[in-house]
This record gives C-alpha cells, structure tokens and sequence, in this order.
C-alpha cells in the first residue's frame, strides 16, 4: 500500500483533468508513475474485491448483510495517501474498502465474509465487524453512527499520550443527521482533538436521498457552529481526495482540532445485497458509471501522461484479480470456527 | 474458458426466483456490472449484474421461467472466438440440482453447548482476606481514594463526566482530584452523555482507562447503545482482538422524592448482557476494593453506586495492595433458617431485617451479592444448601430482574435443596411515585423483608 503522501510527489506533469474541470482540483501536480499506478491498484482491489464478494454473496458463501464499496473507492485510497502508520482508522458498516486501504489482507477480510476461522475475527465478526490492531483499523461499526464518538475517542487518545497521529472517522450522509454526530463535533473542537470527519456523501441513506432527509445540502457546513473547518471535495478523484485529505490530516496533526471533509462520491450497488435501489433511475447510475468513474478516470490519466502503458495497467488488473481469486478460495476453504469458539472472547479473561 | 452465470441470492432468505427479463441477448457484449437480468423474489424484483466480461453465449432459462433455485446456472458466459458450450437447455428448472455451498465437515449441532459449568475454581480468590489495620472511611471517600490510587499506579487511568472536575463531583465522590491530576486528567464533560460514554469507549479501544461518570445511571440511558453495542461486544465481534477496559461508575437507584425519571435501578439491563461486568458495593471497603478492581480490569465494568450510601462509613482497610476480588458474593450475616440476597443499599435492610428476625428467633443468613455479572451463584447454592430456603431482596423491578435470575439459577443447581418456593422482595411494578407514603410502598422495607420470610417459614 501506498502510505505517503510526500514522498510521491514528484510532478511529472500538470493534469488538466477530463470533466473534472468544475472540480477545485482540476489543476493538481501528478504524483510519481509509481504512486500513481499505486493508486489505481488500491483502487481496482477494493473494486474486484466487491465484485467477487457480491458474487459470492449470490452464491450462498455469505450471509446477512452484505454492503458493498462500489464507486466509493477513490475515498478511502486518497485518504490513506495521507495518512502514516501510526494513524487510525474507524468507519461504519460499509467497511470492507476501508480495511483493504489501510493494509489489511483480502484473505483475511474475505473469510470474515464467509465466516471462517481464518477471518479476521475468526467469524464471529462478519462484514460489519472487523478490526486490525496492527493496521490501527478500530472497525467496522454496523450502527449508524456509533464510529463518530468512538472515532472522536481514538483522538482523544491519541491527544493525551502526545501521539502525533490523527484519527480518521468516516460516516454516512445518513449518518450525518445522528444525534451523536454533533455531540462528537462539540467536543471535539472544545478539546482540539486530532480528527478528521470524513462524511462519505453517496447521495443516499438506504432509500432516503440527502435531499429528502437533510436540511441544509452542505453537510461539509455542518460544523460551522462548533468551528471546525469544513471543505466538500470530489470524491470521485483519487488525487483531489489526496490533496484534501493532506490539509485536513495537517490540520489536525498540528494540533489545530477536527476537520470536515464531505466527499461526494456514489455507490453503484444497492445499499446492501438485498437491496433492489427502485429509489434511483438505472440512467442516474449508469451516467456516474460512464462519466465519473473514479477507477476510469485514473486510468485514462495513466495512459493520457503516458505515466504507464496498456500493458503495464493490464498487468496490475492481472495481479489484483489474482489477490481476489486466492481470498476467495481461501475464505471458502477455511473451516468454519471450533465449536468451543462460542463461549471464547466474550470477556478478557483475568 | 465459459463461465456460467449462477441465479444469484439476493438476500439472506432468498431460495429460488423467477428470470423476470433478459437485459442482454446472445451474442452481445457483457461489460463487468452491466445488468444482464432481472429477477422476481416474492419480495422485490432486482438487478443481476455481471461479475466477469465477456460475450453472451447462451441464455439457459426463457424470460418468465419462475422458481429456478440459487445457485443454478442461467448463462454462460464466453470470451471473444471463443466457441459456445452445447450445454443443453435443462427442460425444467428441476433438472439442475442446487450445489450445495459451503459445506464444511463439521457435525451439526443438535444440542446448545452448555456454558462453562458451575465447578469450584481451584484458583477461586478468597471472597475475603486479612488486610489489616482499617480506617473508618465514607462510601464516598472510599471511591475517591480508589480513583486517587489506581490514578498514581496508572497514567493511562482519567476520569471524565459531567462536574467531576471543577464542581468537584456532583455527589462530591471526585472530590480534590482536579487538584492532584490536573485538568487532562480529570475532564469535566459537556451534558452530552451518548457522546462522552462513546468517547470514552473509543479512547479504552486505543488503549486508555477510562472512567466514566454518569451523574446517575437514569442518565447512561441516553448512552445505552454504546456501552452495549460498542463496549460489550466489540471484544466478542473482534473474535479477541479488541479490548475495551473502562468503568462507567455513578449512583444507581432510588434516592429520595425524585419520582420516577430519576429513580431507577439498572442491574438487571446490565447484567442481562454478556460482554459487561456488572458490580454494585454496599460496604466502602467493599466499594473500594471493588472499584480497583474495576479500574484494573481489562473489561467494560459497570459500577452501581447509591446515592444514600455515599454518607455512610465503614472500616476500610488502609494497606496500599487492599482489592476486592469480581465475582465474589460476601457472607454478611451467618444464619441457619433462611438465606437472603441482597446487593447495595438492599444490603442494609436485609441486615435489619435479619436482626429484627433474630429477635423472633429466626435465624437468617444475608449474602451481599457485590458482583451482579458474573453472579456468584456457588455462594447462593452453598448457603441454600444449609438453610433450604431464600429470599431474594432487590430496588429493582421484579419483572425479569436479578431476583428472576437467581431463582433460575436456583432451579438449576439447588433444586433438591429447595424446601420452599423462591421469594422476591423488590420494587413494587410501577414508576417511581413521587408522594412520600407511596414512595415508601415501592421501596423494599426490612418489614417487607420480614414478613416474606415469615411467610415463606409459616410463622405469623
């Protein structure tokens, strides 16, 4: 995974992006062919990723709630871009492209799906409930919400051992209209602590559209009470995600408190697997497909800066459907948990 | 290589669908996500996209076909020039057998495995041991000092809620703290207790101490979901990998005259939910003891404290190592006749009714319960085991309260001990009423405690 934000600057040239011309970041210093490739790797394994788990879901090997990251995948990876390793991550139930940004192995992620030993809660966490210590990943939360205060926490951790790291909670424009949303905002600014509130705008909380459930459209705005700076970006761009994510995670590293970041980005998919999206016209997801694809885009910048061939992304998209192909058979192939797993882990033992 | 496209589940109870429309024909190209079909569940009709790419080379089943089972093929998918597989065309939907999915050889389960059986733990603490010399202390001072203490032993350990720190505690249970630890260490919070409970949460997550104080447990109400969805399960959810040791600590019950909103007790919520330990002190030894404990814990403890109770003193042992060991019930009156539980502010009425039928010649012997989850019930069936009888005493509801739980357990492990039914002793089934003489009728007396143990030895 590409961490460093930094490190891979290197402007080889300056991108004048196709369509993206309305965006803040139509003019952004390409980062190194390295990074870049990076970039659209993270991106196509959150996305083949998905794609092989829906299938999966079909097939029977996953149960119960299933929601995918489609579309959305350019959020996470240009975050991550910013962040470093001592950096924490905290989401909703939408987790499984947040946990493959910050390092977290397909494997693992796709045998929780399954829910097998091998997963990374040994199957007693399923999608909505995943977490990795080493990767500083603090889950996977399926109740709308919840991450905002427990994510505001991480900070108030990591601000009172003096860890110069930043916490980044991501949450809904659903959940944006959560109570505990604005508790977590007030104390974050009256504390100065160490977020970054990243507010996934997909343009709907299940069925609800954000113009039939928010008051105000600019949910970016909506801290504007408690103080804390908020800025909407273009969340369907891999590098206009990076370069806001680089000022906010300053920002908060700096000791300056939270900041907003409303990303306006979409889910191809339906809410969950069973979810039959009558709320959307098929024209609507078609056009974002065929226009505004975060995955395209960068590709077409790849070959258009002659960053890297055909060849060479043709390669990668090899590679990462290899990943995909071996997670899959790994989370079928372990073995569901012991049965004397039932009565493990409910309490740490003394 | 073709691939077959499967009829998909599309929820977690779907069986078998109906091939509603075919989006793409024979021979035309398929792009990964393009829609190819729609199908019909009893419950909606939805979207079958394309997982691979390729070119369309047969269509298995005609638009309208219903009941194909999931996991049948419906089309098969093939690469460009490459030559279309003569699958033939199942004559029925039958003809397909389902494959089966995820079958790993294990036995099915027939039977819940039991959890860990009730056995005498060879390495069970002591449920009391010599400490030494004692100081008369208030249940007050005694958790103030327990907080001081395990402050100093442990800089991850902060106290945070609303007026702990400049106010000095709403009850005066924090008092001096600010001073000793300063204003990063003792936090007063907004009134905002859905959120600083879930702060709380997420600072044990990474590796903090946190204690929590509600001003009173009516309060925590507002912050149920993430002691419970949060605090508890993660541990669980994380199969091991997350912990969460925190203490949400503040008075519990009834007090005096605040009605109903405001006099209530929670242990049985709590203790109804594994993933918490559940604690509720009578004695400030006990209170203490039980909240070092806590504090050292590496689970999500909740601490039941009275508001009665903080005003009244006890001999506290003074020796700097003094806890009290979670999960042990304590012995406070030996007694031949009848057993009566009893936990927090309940203790000091069991103990007078208990002396009230000492005079009446009736021995009984009172247990304070001091950990609700894990409950102690060895002590309870030991005790039942001499006396054959129990009164179980709680401010709680009755309804499916601690009482409840006790008398289960009872049946269980003490059946053939038992001489006598079960009797509870707790809040009367209704809202807290506000007027003094009917208050009185909800709140457990010693003369209550009485009766039903005269009742239950047919002495009049």
């Amino acid at each position: 995974m590409v961490r460093s934000a930094a490190a891979g600057i290197a402007a080889i040239a300056t991108a004048k992006t196709k369509s993206r011309d309305k965006s803040k970041a139509g003019r952004i210093a390409l980062p190194a062919a390295s990074v870049l490739l990076g970039y659209y790797r993270d991106m196509l394994l959150i996305r083949r990723f998905e794609e092989k788990a829906g299938q999966m879901y079909g097939m029977g090997l996953i149960g119960g709630f299933c929601h995918l990251y489609i579309g959305q995948e350019a959020v996470v990876v240009g975050m991550q871009a910013a962040l470093g390793a001592q950096d924490a991550v905290i989401t909703g139930y939408r987790d499984h492209g947040h946990m493959l940004a910050t390092g977290m192995e397909a494997p693992g992620v796709m045998a929780e799906l399954t829910g097998r030993r091998g997963g990374y809660s040994k199957g007693k966490g399923g999608s909505m409930h995943m977490f990795s210590r080493a990767k500083n990943f603090y889950g996977g939360h399926g109740i709308v919400a919840a991450q905002v205060p427990l994510g505001t926490g991480i900070a108030f951790a990591q601000k009172y051992q003096e860890i110069a790291a930043v916490s980044v909670t991501y949450f809904g424009d659903g959940a944006a209209n959560q109570g505990q949303v604005y508790e977590s905002f007030n104390m974050a600014a009256l504390w100065k602590l160490p977020v970054v509130y990243v507010i996934e705008n997909n343009k709907y909380g299940m069925g609800t559209s954000v113009d039939r459930a928010a008051a105000g459209r600019e949910l970016y705005r909506r801290g504007m009470a408690y103080g804390i700076p908020g800025h909407r970006v273009d969340g369907m761009d891999v590098l206009a995600v990076r370069e806001a994510a680089g000022k906010a995670v300053e920002h908060a590293r700096a000791g300056k408190g939270p900041v907003i970041l409303e990303m306006e980005t979409y889910r191809y998919r339906g809410h969950s697997m069973s979810d039959p999206a009558k709320y959307r016209s098929r024209d609507e997801v078609n056009k974002m497909r065929s226009e505004r694809d975060p995955i395209d885009h960068l590709r077409e910048l790849i070959l258009g800066h002659r960053v890297a061939s055909e060849a060479a992304l043709k390669e990668i998209d090899r590679a990462v459907k290899e990943i995909v192909t071996e997670a899959a058979e790994f989370a079928q192939n372990s073995p569901e948990p012991d049965l004397s797993e039932l009565y493990s882990d409910v309490l740490v033992d003394a | 290589m073709p691939i077959e496209v499967l009829m998909p589940a599309l929820s977690p109870t779907m069986t078998e669908g109906k091939l509603a429309r075919w989006l793409k024909r024979e021979g035309e190209v398929v792009r990964a996500g393009d829609v190819i079909a729609e199908i019909e569940t009893d419950k909606a009709t939805m979207e079958v996209e394309a997982v691979d790419e390729g070119v369309m080379g047969r269509l298995l089943f005609a638009e309208g076909t219903e009941g194909i089972a999931v996991n049948t093929p419906i089309a098969v998918l093939v690469q460009n020039g490459e030559a279309i597989p003569q699958t033939a065309r199942p004559a029925t939907v039958a003809a397909r057998p389902v494959p089966v999915v995820a079958a790993i050889a294990q036995p099915a389960a027939t039977t819940q495995p039991a959890p860990p059986a009730l056995e005498r733990r060879p390495d069970r603490p002591p449920a009391e041991a010599a400490h030494g010399e004692t100081a008369t202390l208030t249940v007050r001072e005694a958790l103030r000092d327990a907080m001081a203490e395990e402050m100093r032993r442990d800089e991850h350990v902060f106290l945070m809620g609303e007026e702990v720190a400049e106010y000095q505690g709403a009850y005066k249970v924090s008092q001096g703290l600010l001073e000793e630890f300063g204003a990063r260490r003792v936090i007063d919070t907004p009134i905002t207790e859905h959120g600083f409970a879930g702060l709380g949460v997420g600072a044990a997550m990474a590796g903090l101490k946190p204690i929590v104080e509600f001003m009173t447990f009516n309060f925590a109400m507002q912050a149920m979901d993430q002691i419970i969805n949060s605090a508890a399960k993660t541990h669980y959810m994380s199969g091991g990998q997350m912990t969460c040791p925190i203490v949400f600590r503040g008075p519990n019950g009834a007090a005096a005259r605040v009605a109903a909103q405001h006099s209530q007790c929670y242990a049985s919520w709590y203790a109804h939910c594994p993933g918490l330990i559940v604690i509720a002190p009578y004695s400030a030894a006990d209170a203490k003891g039980l909240l070092k404990s806590a504090i050292r814990s590496q689970n999500p403890v909740i601490f039941l404290e009275n508001e009665i109770l903080y005003g009244q003193s006890f001999e506290v042992p003074t020796a700097a190592d003094f806890t009290v060991p979670i999960g042990r019930a304590k012995l406070l009156r030996p007694g031949r006749d009848v057993t009566i539980t009893a936990f927090s502010l309940m203790c000091r009425a069991a103990l007078e009714a208990a002396a009230e039928l000492a005079t009446q010649g009736i021995e009984a012997e009172v247990i304070d319960l001091r950990t609700l989850r894990p409950l102690d019930v060895e002590t309870i069936v030991e005790s039942v085991k001499r006396t054959n009888r129990l009164v179980t005493v709680e401010e709680g509801w009755p309804y499916a309260g601690i009482g409840a739980e006790i008398a289960a357990q009872m049946m269980t492990h003490a059946f053939d001990y038992l001489d006598a039914p079960v009797i509870r002793v707790a809040s009367a089934d209704v809202p807290m009423p506000y007027a003094a003489n009917l208050e009185k009728l909800v709140v457990p007396q010693p003369a209550y405690i009485v009766a039903a143990v005269k009742a239950l030895l047919h002495r009049n």
